[in-house]
């Protein structure tokens, strides 16, 4: 087992003091800006980004992923006491979470919601160790055509397959791409929209376009409609299960990861679809129908388990494919970028040390988050007390440090507070952030890789389509295009059947 | 939005300015299009003495992007005016039932503003504190005794943590002069 051996070796990274104090820290932050409203995890992720230029990669990415997953575990604490939930992928937990806390069983909600994600990042992650090697190894010729057929995926999906209108997640990835054409063309060095001016030059950072767009804009949008009076909080003491409890979800814990894996890996809107599958699964599965609504505990156990286990599955398609398929993803391959370094299948044979570190790391964040989190429990509950003002104003403070730190120069915190007002003008009219920050950071790339397959092809078009493996990405960009259209047929067929 | 519902019969210019704010989202089209505008005249007015090869040079993409600028913007507005609305974002802290507070968040970019051009004569410990402060103030915080204290502290303790632990040089100013 070549994998257990990488592992193992992984183990070995992930266990020194240094990098189990960056996963300690990752699981902490990451829960803590969970629990905080208006903090997701890829603003959070996008506001640390600046640490890479101070912070070996593997220290950085032990982090990032610590953020990840605390995030998600932090995001339904926020959900089952305020019955407010931020992001999409923690609706599904307040749904039957909120109803138990207001009747008094909020402690075992959370308790059923953090050994859910600790079931569900587990099995996820075990599946990312049995897979993730296999997927690499298949896609290990990749050459330039392939990448750019992924890249027109990742664009195609970010912009159908998510949000309500496709033509707003279409002006949304074209802002991004138009973004990402700022600066020199990195294969002739000709100036491009940069207007003679010599910081445009070196192009707008990464960096800066994501903090902008996750952090400044949603600052800004959320002044202009704070709520006058926060939600209270559901007051809750330490969360603990009993015998009864623990017969009834452990099949949901076990169930959720097999539904939560494969939705992650695909670019369908990271945790969204698959909390909300698990929860109906749940529903039609479990003995005790007459509580569902008023807080069954199996409808906080499956979904959680799924949502942990999407994030492990996101990982598999970022650090084989380079493909991200959530907003984290993204912003943690720009980081990869920060470092120079390209995710895809060459990524296991080139930086097995920062992979398999990565991926024990995960192991190793898990044990954390669960230790740390059942007895700390109702002291995430008072950060739901933080005054918004001081909130909002950390984010601008942390926004402004984060854009300062790229180049030290002060045009870079105008640009990012353009493109927060972009960012904030985006969340009024209802054009998602996700395409934009893709069109960003895949842009330039998908841009060059287009090229070099021309070069090699000569000119000829056909360079394109010419290993089995693009025209297998284009057929199912091609079934996600005109998925509007098969559904109208399949509901047709159904109907008249 | 919904249709306004008047007693009184509106006179025409106010029909103008309430069509005009139901469908303020034609002002995203209007951008979009400016946008195109601006990338097809870059892309267009470059000029490419390198002999290229293959027939993608830096020239392509641009061309690409800024119609595809222009179709988006032409095919949002048909979507607008057969009535089609973008969805605002909610959020925990979002109310969306009251109308968007414009002085707060002309305060706020007020305030970064003030920042940027005081981050190299004053420093980044004093010009993070302020925008720190300022941010809150704008926010509705008004604890003069609290509000900078808390911003002084974070201020500092984040200008040694970049600047001492992480080593990304950030701006003393005349404050750490001193010290």
């Amino acid at each position: 087992m070549d994998a257990l051996n990488s592992l193992m070796d992984g183990f070995g990274t992930a266990l020194t003091p240094i990098n189990l104090l960056w996963a300690a820290i990752g699981v902490l932050l990451g829960t803590a800006i969970g629990v905080l409203p208006g903090i997701g995890p890829a603003m959070a992720v996008a506001l640390l980004l600046p640490v890479t230029y101070g912070l070996n990669p593997i220290g950085a990415f032990i982090m990032f992923a610590g953020i990840y997953y605390g995030a998600m575990f932090g995001g339904s604490t926020t959900s089952i006491l305020l019955n407010t939930p931020g992001e999409s992928a923690a609706v599904v937990a307040a749904m039957e979470g909120n109803p138990m806390a207001k009747s008094g069983r909020g402690a075992q909600a959370l308790a059923a919601a953090a050994i859910g994600h600790f079931a569900g990042g587990l099995i996820g992650t075990i599946l990312l160790v049995a897979l993730a090697p296999t997927v690499a190894e298949l896609a290990v010729d990749i050459g330039a055509p392939d990448y750019f057929a992924i890249m027109v995926l990742a664009f195609i999906a970010v912009t159908s397959v998510l949000g309500s209108s496709r033509i707003r997640g279409l002006a949304s990835l074209l802002i991004g791409l138009t973004l990402g054409l700022v600066g020199l063309d990195q294969m002739t060095g000709q100036q491009r929209l940069t207007f003679g001016s010599l910081q445009l030059a070196d192009g707008i950072d990464v960096v800066i376009v994501a903090v902008g767009l996750f952090a400044i804009g949603e600052a800004l949008w959320v002044a202009a409609h704070l709520r006058r009076r926060p939600p209270e909080p559901i007051p809750v003491g330490r969360p603990w299960l009993d015998r009864g409890d623990v017969k009834r979800t452990w099949k949901s814990w076990a169930r959720g990861p097999f539904i939560g894996f494969p939705f992650g890996a695909i670019p369908a809107g990271g945790a969204e679809i698959p909390t909300f599958l698990s929860y109906v699964t749940e529903k039609r599965l479990s003995k005790h129908k007459d509580e569902w609504g008023k807080g069954a505990i199996e409808g906080v156990a499956g979904p959680e388990s799924a949502a942990s286990a999407s994030a492990a599955g996101t990982l598999v398609s970022m650090l084989t494919l380079g493909l991200p398929t959530t907003a984290v993803a993204a912003v943690m391959l720009a980081a990869f970028q920060q470092y120079g370094i390209q995710p895809g299948p060459l990524l296991f044979e080139r930086e097995p040390d920062l992979v398999w570190g990565l991926i024990a790391s995960l192991f190793v964040g898990m044990v954390l988050l669960l230790a740390l989190n059942l007895p700390l429990a109702p002291v995430w509950a008072k950060l739901l007390r933080i005054p918004r003002p001081y909130l909002y104003a950390g984010i601008m403070f942390f926004a402004a440090v984060g854009a300062y730190a790229v180049g030290g120069e002060v045009i870079d915190l105008v640009i990012l507070l353009i493109i927060g007002l972009i960012g904030f003008g985006m969340r009024r009219y209802g054009l998602p952030i996700l395409p934009a920050v893709i069109g960003v950071i895949l842009g330039p790339n998908a841009e060059q890789q287009l090229r070099r397959a021309l070069q090699i092809s000569d000119g000829s078009v056909t360079g394109l389509v010419n290993t089995p493996f693009a025209v297998t990405v284009y057929a199912v960009t091609a079934v996600l295009l005109a998925w509007p259209l098969l559904k109208r047929l399949v509901v047709r067929d159904r109907v008249s059947a | 939005m919904t249709t306004q519902t008047t007693d009184i019969p509106p006179t025409p210019t106010d029909e103008r300015r309430s069509w005009l704010r139901e469908h303020s989202e034609l002002g995203v089209c209007v951008l979009l299009l400016a946008l195109g505008a601006l990338v097809l005249t870059d892309a267009l007015t470059m000029d490419v003495d390198i002999t290229q090869r293959g027939p993608v040079g830096p020239k392509t993409v641009p061309v690409v992007v800024g119609i595809g600028l222009l179709v988006i913007a032409a095919l949002l507005a048909v979507d607008v005016l057969r009535g089609g609305h973008g969805q605002a974002e909610t959020g925990e802290d979002i109310d969306l039932s009251e109308p968007a507070d414009w002085r707060t968040v002309l305060l706020l970019t007020g305030v970064f503003l003030g920042a940027a051009v005081l981050i190299e004569p004053l420093g980044f410990p004093i010009a993070g504190a302020l925008l720190f402060w300022g941010a809150a103030f704008a926010l509705g915080s008004r604890r003069v005794d609290r509000d900078p204290l808390i911003a002084g502290v974070l201020s500092l303790a984040t200008y040694a943590l970049f600047n001492n632990l992480l080593g990304v040089p950030l701006p003393g100013g005349p404050l750490m002069g001193v010290m």
